[in-house]
């Protein structure tokens, strides 16, 4: 129990990765939705880390950079989208966009 | 140039007939129709006549003639070709149908000449139609086509007693005789399955000749074939228990009763009996039931005739105690003598028909004897002719109905069944008794009719009358060429001629316990002329009786009808046989008909199969297209579902 | 217990406390703020685990530019107040709550907490500070993953433009 395996930090990463997909899965509120990806992103930085400095490969490390980066990106755009979203309806509920229904 | 070349056209002769008169009737008009349909018979009787000759010039093992026309079904092991069979048993018939035909076709155009142009040629149509059909059943080689000619007279038979159908009683007599019938063919089939599966084949060369062979004597083969056969025979020829048909069949025209109904289209269930001769005699215990119904069908419906009102209807039920004799001759394998009154019988009963009709014609219409009589002066040839036919089916000698009838009543006490006899004695007398009675009641005695029928009242034209002259001859003398060696010899060496002729027919007839072989006896038993002399004696008792109680004395019927009140309304209710089949077969049919069209049809099937396999449809799509209904939440559930569902197998599977 | 251990659980707790405060508040600015807080844990936990400089990376990127423009989004939208659309809860809830505790289940049953790992990378025996180190990171990113990063630096030009052409005023 003193010592911190990976083990613990990789149940701790799922149970952070469920918390946001719940999050995806629940709430209608579009910036909310966004809020909860960001956490499964989290989630799964930790788990990059945690097994780069376990079995020693540096790969895991660079690829939380680039998860960062491209979550930047990705947070810059799905804004922008949202804001379009608004402007069109005036409103952010998710389940007001059923254009793609049928 | 054979003479099996033409056999053809005997039959293809009244289908051009059909032909010409259903396509081109009303241009043609009622001339031209009524040239065309007698005529084609009477092209058909001639080829006929030709074919019977070439016949009669060979030598007796050598009187078979065959014209296969095409191979209709070869399908395996099957075959069955339209093809036709001319030999002395189908010769006889085939003149008996297209000369009567003939006569009757000539005294139609007389008799339906008020029709209009279009019904006039229906009729002759129809008329043609039927003649091909008999034609072809009398003909055929096998019993598949024999089934088809079988079929299309019934179907012939229902389009001409619904002939004025505007009238729905009319159509109703119509559906009733195609039912009943049917209900016979369903028999019949039944017994071509089986020869089918016994013999492979139905064809009456392979059939026929093996029989002996591939039957057992007695055997359970043999007697559902027989019986299966005979089945459809009841249902042709109107005996117990599917006659009743045929009095209501008198809805149609006259001389369509008198050919079909009298003639022709009733007798081809004798023919199929006699033609199977083989069969039947490996089955000596249906041949047991045959004669047992024929004869208790000749008593049963003479007991009904005598009690008739209407002149048709009294013919009708006089037709099928005429057909009991017939099956009551083959029934004691007395084939020839059944054929033999086939023959007599379409002679006098056609002209009994014709004359009825040309009484009808005269009255404009009335059926009802009650009001007919005196008619002797006005109707001179109607008359005279009536008289022969009437002295005829009496069994008077020497005219036609003597030579036929005796010679079944002495057969069956031949082969020793004194109780048949006596059955056969008893109708004998019934039936000189009702027909003297319709005579008298029609002919004789005060006119019962209308001021103005009896101005009306003219004799029939020579389309009508020569006809029935022809027949009333034949009335005469038809039965003189089945003199019996009882008498021909006496006369000097008289053959039995139509025995002798359909002797390579039924020459093989391992018929049990006749003192007579086919071949005719060389000796005659006295007993044989006492017989002779009981049925004339029972005749002339008939004739005494009916002239008694509807000439000298006509109220006395009505006081015995009175006194007699419950057998008097049992017999002219027809033994409330009508009723009773209403109730016990008509009434469930028709209920369990309204289940299969409510429950079944309505519900069962356009309600939950169709409706409910359109609505199970209908269900599931609206339960799929909440798949795509645009919700974003519910896309990324589904799909968040999926990887769980594949980590879990990864994990675990 | 060590210090590594108390630290540990103290952020893995309020980690995922907030997150679930993140994922359940009505408030749009107080998930916000809930998730910046989140990802201070997760830098925090990124240190015991010594990566310093990514811990480093995910407080200024992270919870430092990504989650002012989540706020900056949400103010501009006026998205302030509890919307209405978020208040009742549908059988959806339950299905997805059930997939979730399915999810970790699974894991947990396939033996998540006890997991070491059997492969044995490039870099086995360096020291973890080492290994964590900017040093160590910088050279890999410029040496052996030169070219993802470039095309990074293209996606977020791409981004860039990609979010102006997106929010801009119909004309």
């Amino acid at each position: 129990m003193s010592e911190i395996g990976v083990g613990h930090y990789l149940t701790l990463s799922a149970v952070l990765f469920t918390i946001g997909v719940i999050g995806v899965l629940t709430r209608k509120n579009a910036i909310i939705v966004f809020m909860a990806i960001e956490i499964m992103l989290n989630a799964a930085n930790l788990a990059f880390v945690t097994f780069a400095m376990s079995i020693g490969d540096l790969g895991g490390l660079v690829m939380v950079l680039f998860v960062i980066a491209v979550a930047a990106a990705e947070a810059a755009v799905g804004l922008a989208i949202i804001v379009a979203m608004y402007r069109h309806r005036e409103t952010v509920n998710v389940e007001a966009f059923t254009a793609m229904r049928g | 140039m054979t003479a099996a070349n033409w056999i053809w056209l005997v039959p293809a002769l009244p289908l051009a007939g059909v032909l010409v008169n259903g396509l081109l009737g009303r241009r043609i008009g009622k001339g031209g129709v009524s040239v065309i349909g007698p005529g084609v018979v009477g092209a058909a009787f001639a080829v006929a006549l030709a074919l019977f000759l070439e016949l009669s010039a060979r030598e007796p093992e050598a009187r078979t003639l065959s014209q296969t026309v095409y191979t209709w079904i070869a399908a395996g092991d099957f075959h069955a070709s339209a093809a036709f069979l001319v030999d002395p048993l189908s010769s006889v018939l085939m003149l008996v149908v297209t000369g009567v035909g003939f006569l009757i076709h000539v005294y139609s155009a007389g008799y339906m000449h008020d029709e209009d142009r279009r019904g006039f040629a229906r009729y002759f149509t129809y008329l043609n139609l039927f003649t091909f059909a008999m034609l072809v059943l009398v003909m055929a080689d096998n019993y598949l086509l024999l089934f088809v000619g079988w079929e299309g007279v019934g179907l012939c038979s229902y389009l001409l007693i619904g002939f004025w159908f505007k009238d729905r009683a009319n159509a109703t007599a119509g559906k009733k005789a195609f039912i009943v019938n049917r209900i016979g063919d369903f028999g019949f089939l039944l017994g071509i399955f089986l020869m089918f599966g016994t013999f492979g084949s139905v064809a009456f060369a392979d059939v026929l000749p093996s029989a002996a062979s591939v039957l057992e004597p007695g055997g359970p083969l043999a007697l559902w074939i027989c019986l299966f056969l005979f089945v459809g025979a009841v249902g042709k020829s109107a005996q117990i228990p599917l006659y009743v048909w045929l009095p209501d069949a008198m809805a149609g025209p006259t001389p369509v009763s008198a050919l079909i109904h009298a003639a022709t289209m009733v007798t081809a269930g004798v023919y199929m009996v006699a033609r199977s001769h083989a069969l039947y005699d490996m089955a000596p215990a249906v041949l047991a039931v045959v004669a047992g119904i024929g004869a208790a069908t000749a008593l049963y419906a003479a007991t009904i005739g005598l009690v008739q009102t209407d002149i048709k209807k009294v013919l009708a039920y006089s037709t099928i105690s005429q057909l009991g004799y017939m099956f009551l001759g083959v029934g004691v394998a007395a084939y020839a003598a059944g054929i033999f009154h086939l023959v007599t019988h379409a002679f006098f009963k056609a002209l009994l028909f014709l004359g009825a009709g040309s009484v009808i014609h005269a009255l404009h219409g009335e059926q009802d004897m009650r009001r007919l009589g005196g008619l002797k002066s006005a109707l001179p040839v109607t008359y005279w002719t009536m008289l022969a036919a009437t002295l005829a089916i009496a069994g008077i000698p020497p005219l036609a109905g003597f030579f036929s009838k005796d010679e079944i009543l002495w057969r069956a006490w031949d082969a020793g069944h004194p109780v048949l006899w006596a059955i056969g004695l008893a109708t004998a007398g019934l039936t000189a008794l009702y027909m003297f009675r319709l005579f008298f009641l029609t002919f004789h005695g005060p006119f019962r009719g209308t001021g103005e029928q009896r101005q009306h009242l003219h004799e029939s034209p020579p389309t009508m009358t020569v006809p029935l002259a022809i027949l009333g001859v034949l009335s005469l003398v038809g039965g003189w060429i089945g003199i019996p060696p009882a008498i021909g010899q006496a006369l000097g060496g008289v053959p039995n001629a139509i025995e002798s002729w359909l002797e390579p027919v039924f020459a093989d007839t391992h018929a049990a316990g006749t003192s007579q072989a086919v071949e005719g006896a060389h000796a005659v038993p006295p007993s044989e002329y006492a017989l002779m002399a009981a049925s004339v004696a029972v005749a002339l008792l008939g004739i005494l009786a009916a002239r008694y109680l509807w000439l000298a004395r006509p109220e006395l019927p009505t006081r015995i009808g009175l006194r007699l009140r419950a057998p008097a309304a049992i017999l002219s209710n027809k033994y409330y046989v009508d009723e009773l089949y209403d109730a016990i077969v008509v009434r469930p049919y028709n209920a369990l008909s309204r289940f299969a069209w409510r429950v079944i049809d309505d519900g069962l099937i356009d309600g939950l199969l169709v409706g409910g396999t359109g609505a199970v449809v209908k269900w599931q799509s609206r339960v799929s297209s909440a798949w795509q209904s645009g919700a974003i939440p519910t896309y990324v559930t589904v799909f968040f579902g999926g990887v769980v569902a594949i980590l879990v197998y990864y994990l675990f599977g | 217990m060590t210090g590594v251990a108390i630290a540990f659980w103290v952020l893995a707790v309020v980690a995922v406390l907030c997150s679930l405060l993140v994922v359940t508040s009505r408030n749009p600015v107080a998930s916000v703020l809930y998730l910046v807080v989140t990802f201070f844990c997760l830098a925090g936990l990124f240190v015991t685990l010594h990566s310093h400089f990514l811990a480093a990376i995910q407080v200024i990127v992270y919870a430092g530019a990504i989650m002012v423009l989540f706020l900056f989004v949400v103010m501009l939208l006026n998205l302030g107040t509890p919307q209405w659309f978020d208040v009742a809860t549908t059988p959806l809830t339950a299905v997805a709550l059930v997939l979730g505790v399915g999810f970790v289940a699974a894991l947990a049953a396939a033996g998540l907490g006890d997991f070491e790992p059997s492969v044995v990378g490039p870099a086995a025996g360096v020291p973890p500070d080492v290994l964590g180190s900017t040093e160590a990171i910088a050279t890999a990113l410029y040496s052996a993953y030169y070219l993802p990063f470039l095309v990074t630096a293209l996606l977020l030009l791409v981004a860039m433009v990609g979010a102006v052409v997106l929010a801009r005023r119909e004309r």
